[in-house]
């Protein structure tokens, strides 16, 4: 390939781009308008085409993209991964009493809870308009009630200041599935599964957590300790000796 | 094909259908199916196997086919299925799922009857269909294993798969009336170690799903298989054990469970 003088970095338009970023509180690139600087711009507007703009939190976008991913692996390593989505239970109600404004700022609080109850390694997303995601990569099965509701309890213990002398609290809604090990599926069928669960916590009562059962989910605690009891061994289908427990 | 039927042939006019499953993947599920097609072809039965792993189909990796005609071409009526059943390595036929099929990880009535169609059509012509079906307990899975004769449930001596395989035995005890499921021990440290799987297996599905049952839910033990250098050798050089390494104790142990399958 023939070498190509560095891009006339002077001649594109950036204006718009530039503003972008400061107006989101970006740090502009500084010194030389270089290669260097013109990544550290294409980097600062990927970064804001990920994120909800209210919140913080990653977006639609970025969220589909961590979600289409985690399902992947999970097919090929049979790892177990949770998907919860959460709903803030009779939003309407602050947005119609409060105005939109404290609405917003439930949200923001909202979102903020939800981030520090997580892992780094964990996706936080904004989903809808009062609906977040979070997609935990190795979460055992075992466990998954355990955080879903951590992250739940959280929020509703959480008092939200929306004037100095008004603090409210919000409960949400948790519907959650594992993404089905060994199975290629896909992101899509990930979060129909998740929403129906989100769907039958809400008809429930809402402010509480309903997972979808998985295989672990049908062994108890008492089978398992059984199944792993040793005990006399059992011959081949076709061994001389009749087995006891067989009727012959 | 010979349609005539001798004497001793079995008497069904159609192949009997077994469905290989497992609770946990990664077990050697696929590759079992595939060495125990073997096995069945060297008896002289007519063997084959449908990859009914719709979500993740790896069949051909396991034989080293590289399809260009799948079940998925079958489903979407871009192939016949005499185009689409191939041959393997081993002297059986194949219908490969292809890894087009992603939306079928989901179950839809046209998928159930389509597989079902392609069910009716091969049995006629076959003594044995093996169905690989996926791991877990999937609506796929269950589906699939639902349109078999019998089960083969694959296990390892490993307590994640042990307690997946309960599961399954589980749930196809109280949802399929199932009330005898064979039993294949895979990766088992020495020939004879499946018994003691077995034996746990047994104990609790006594305690805990017979009761609930009709009658006693019976776990028929096929054998198992050692974990074997042969092995690893053949999967790294996508070879059937049963063909490339007939002499090894792997080769061997999956010898007697195709022969105990074939009773």
């Amino acid at each position: 390939m023939k070498k190509t003088d560095a891009p006339a970095l002077d001649h594109l338009h950036l204006e718009a781009a530039l503003q972008l970023l400061e107006r989101a509180g970006h740090a502009l690139p500084g010194g030389r308008r270089d290669a260097a600087w013109l990544q550290g711009v294409i980097d600062g507007l990927c970064d804001l085409s990920s994120r909800d703009a209210l919140t913080g939190l990653a977006n639609r976008r970025q969220f589909e993209l961590a979600l289409d991913r985690e399902a992947d692996r999970t097919a090929r390593s049979g790892e177990a991964a949770l998907l919860l989505l959460f709903d803030v239970d009779h939003f309407k109600q602050v947005n119609d009493r409060h105005g939109h404004a404290a609405g917003d700022f439930v949200l923001q609080s909202v979102a903020r809870s939800l981030q520090l109850c997580v892992r780094p390694m964990d996706t936080v997303a904004r989903y809808g308009g009062e609906e977040f995601a979070i997609v935990l990569p190795s979460c055992q099965p075992a466990f998954g009630l355990q955080v879903a509701e951590r992250i739940r309890l959280t929020v509703e213990m959480q008092a939200i200041c929306i004037a100095p002398d008004l603090a409210l609290s919000v409960t949400l809604s948790a519907g959650g599935a594992f993404a089905p090990p060994w199975v290629r599926s896909s992101g899509r069928l990930w979060i129909e599964r998740a929403d129906a669960q989100l769907y039958r916590a809400k008809g429930e009562g809402r402010n509480r957590t309903c997972l979808e059962p998985t295989a672990l989910s049908m062994v108890s605690a008492e089978e398992k300790s059984l199944l792993f009891t040793t005990s006399a061994a059992i011959p081949f289908d076709d061994d001389p000796v009749a087995p006891s427990h067989r009727p012959t | 094909m010979n349609a005539s039927a001798s004497p001793d042939s079995r008497a069904t006019a159609r192949a009997r259908i077994v469905a290989v499953t497992s609770g946990k993947g990664g077990v050697g599920k696929t590759f079992f199916a595939a060495n125990a097609a073997a096995a069945l072809a060297r008896r002289g039965l007519r063997v084959l196997v449908l990859d009914a792993d719709l979500g993740l189909a790896n069949l051909d990796v396991v034989l080293n086919l590289h399809p260009k005609v799948t079940l998925h071409d079958v489903f979407t009526d871009q192939a016949t299925l005499e185009q689409a059943v191939l041959p393997a390595p081993g002297g059986f036929s194949v219908l490969l799922a292809g890894s087009g099929l992603v939306e079928y990880s989901r179950l839809t009535p046209e998928v159930r009857e389509k597989l079902l169609a392609v069910i009716r059509e091969v049995t006629p012509r076959f003594d044995v269909v093996l169905l690989d079906t996926g791991a877990g307990i999937s609506e796929v899975v269950l589906y699939t294993v639902s349109l078999a004769d019998e089960v083969v449930v694959v296990v390892t001596p490993e307590p994640t798969s042990m307690t997946d395989a309960y599961a399954t035995i589980k749930v196809l005890a109280t949802q399929q009336s199932r009330r005898e499921l064979s039993l294949v021990v895979n990766q088992v440290q020495r020939v004879g170690d499946g018994r003691g799987v077995a034996a746990q297996l047994q104990q609790v599905v006594d305690r805990f799903v017979s009761p609930g049952a009709d009658e006693p839910v019976k776990l028929r033990l096929l054998g198992d298989v050692p974990s074997d250098a042969a092995v690893r050798e053949a999967v790294r050089k996508r070879q059937l054990v049963v063909e490339s390494l007939p002499g090894s104790e792997a080769a061997q142990a999956i010898g007697s469970v195709a022969a105990r399958l074939a009773r």
